[in-house]
């Protein structure tokens, strides 16, 4: 195995990002798929460190909803991150995983909707959830660390093992204020 | 303004897919789909009836979970103008079993036949060379497109984006099925993985 350790300065439920990767990887996680967001910033370090795990960094994140399908289709597993700005990219494309019941997990950090100091954000924070749920996904909502860990383990479960298609949103008060 | 393209679509991917091998291929929505299905129905294939743009990153997707074996994106010029980042994801996650074969009319042939950026200059090869893809290359005649097929059944040190320039004109359509759950087992299967 090559699988980095996760980060020893960071403990208990402040490093919820270890927990997400050590939860995805005794999912069976083989590939993981990005837009580049500060919140998930520890996490894509983790994978991006794991010579096991195929990482793709992508230009627009509805790129990361045919890439999990392709990767399902050739037998792997596949988790997309992603921030809540992203999330009205992907809508035609997320066609693709309802019509085909593709398993499909995403982890969707929320911008606009706790101490956001950018009102462009605040729109698309509303529109997660309910275009979400239009296309047909199940939404999951996390807003501490321990129900977080929770939710992302039984997501993936559920996603892999019962051919759902899920989002897991992470509040944005569970990241923390943007510093600038 | 681009030469104008002699070659018929169908007689193009029959000579591309003739001798496939076991080559697993995804088809773009629109005629790649039914050029697709129109050279035989096959376990190895995927066809899109939707997700625009995304034929090129199922195929990311899959190559990289199947390093083992060739994977083609077969689409369409708007499919993959439609799908341009991907191009530059795929650059970066440089797969050596990835080819996509863009078969390019020039126009929007599902929607009304008006001219397509490729019709109107935009060259997807030196996208593609830009985004650091291994090879790239355009065909016109059927005996190009031969040497493709050989070129594509070759191994490659990343991946490779082709254009076949085809005459705009919609041939008879050739329908495989549109129950993407049935595909999608099928194809998982033909990969000997078990149905769910």
């Amino acid at each position: 195995m090559h699988s980095p350790k996760p980060n020893p300065e960071a403990r208990g439920s402040e490093d919820w990002p270890s927990e997400l990767y050590r939860i995805l990887k005794a999912a069976g996680v083989g590939q993981m798929s990005y837009v580049p967001d500060a919140g998930h910033s520890q996490l894509i370090r983790l994978f991006s460190a794991d010579r096991d795990v195929t990482t793709n960094v992508l230009t627009t994140e509805e790129e990361g909803i045919a890439v999990a399908a392709g990767a399902w289709l050739g037998g792997q597993r596949s988790v997309l991150l992603m921030q809540s700005s992203g999330v009205g990219n992907c809508i035609n494309m997320l066609s693709l995983s309802a019509i085909g019941r593709f398993p499909l997990l995403m982890l969707v950090t929320m911008r606009g909707e706790w101490a956001e100091f950018n009102p462009w954000q605040v729109p698309m924070s509303r529109a997660t959830q309910p275009s979400l749920e239009a296309i047909g996904l199940k939404v999951m909502r996390a807003e501490t660390a321990e129900d977080l860990v929770d939710t992302v383990e039984s997501a993936a479960a559920l996603a892999y093992e019962s051919d759902q298609q899920i989002a897991v949103l992470i509040g944005q008060r569970l990241i923390g204020k943007k510093k600038w | 303004m681009p030469m104008q393209a002699q070659l018929d679509r169908r007689a193009a991917v029959a000579a591309l897919l003739g001798d496939r091998k076991d080559t697993l291929v995804v088809s773009g929505l629109g005629s790649p789909t039914y050029d697709l299905h129109s050279v035989g129905d096959h376990d190895g294939n995927f066809y899109l009836w939707g997700a625009m743009g995304g034929a090129a990153l199922i195929g990311l997707g899959l190559a990289q979970a199947q390093p083992g074996k060739r994977v083609l994106a077969l689409t369409g010029d708007g499919e993959q103008l439609m799908g341009l980042g991907g191009i530059a994801t795929i650059g970066v996650a440089r797969p050596r079993n990835l080819d996509i074969v863009v078969i390019d009319n020039q126009h929007f042939g599902e929607t009304g036949m008006q001219a397509s950026h490729t019709g109107r200059g935009v060259d997807l090869t030196t996208i593609a060379t830009a985004c650091g893809f291994a090879a790239t290359g355009t065909v016109r005649t059927l005996a190009e497109v031969d040497r493709l097929a050989a070129e594509i059944a070759s191994p490659a040190d990343g991946p490779r984006l082709f254009v076949i320039k085809v005459l705009a004109e919609n041939p008879p359509r050739s329908l495989p099925s549109r129950d993407a759950v049935f595909i999608k087992n099928r194809f998982r299967a033909h990969l000997g993985f078990a149905a769910a």
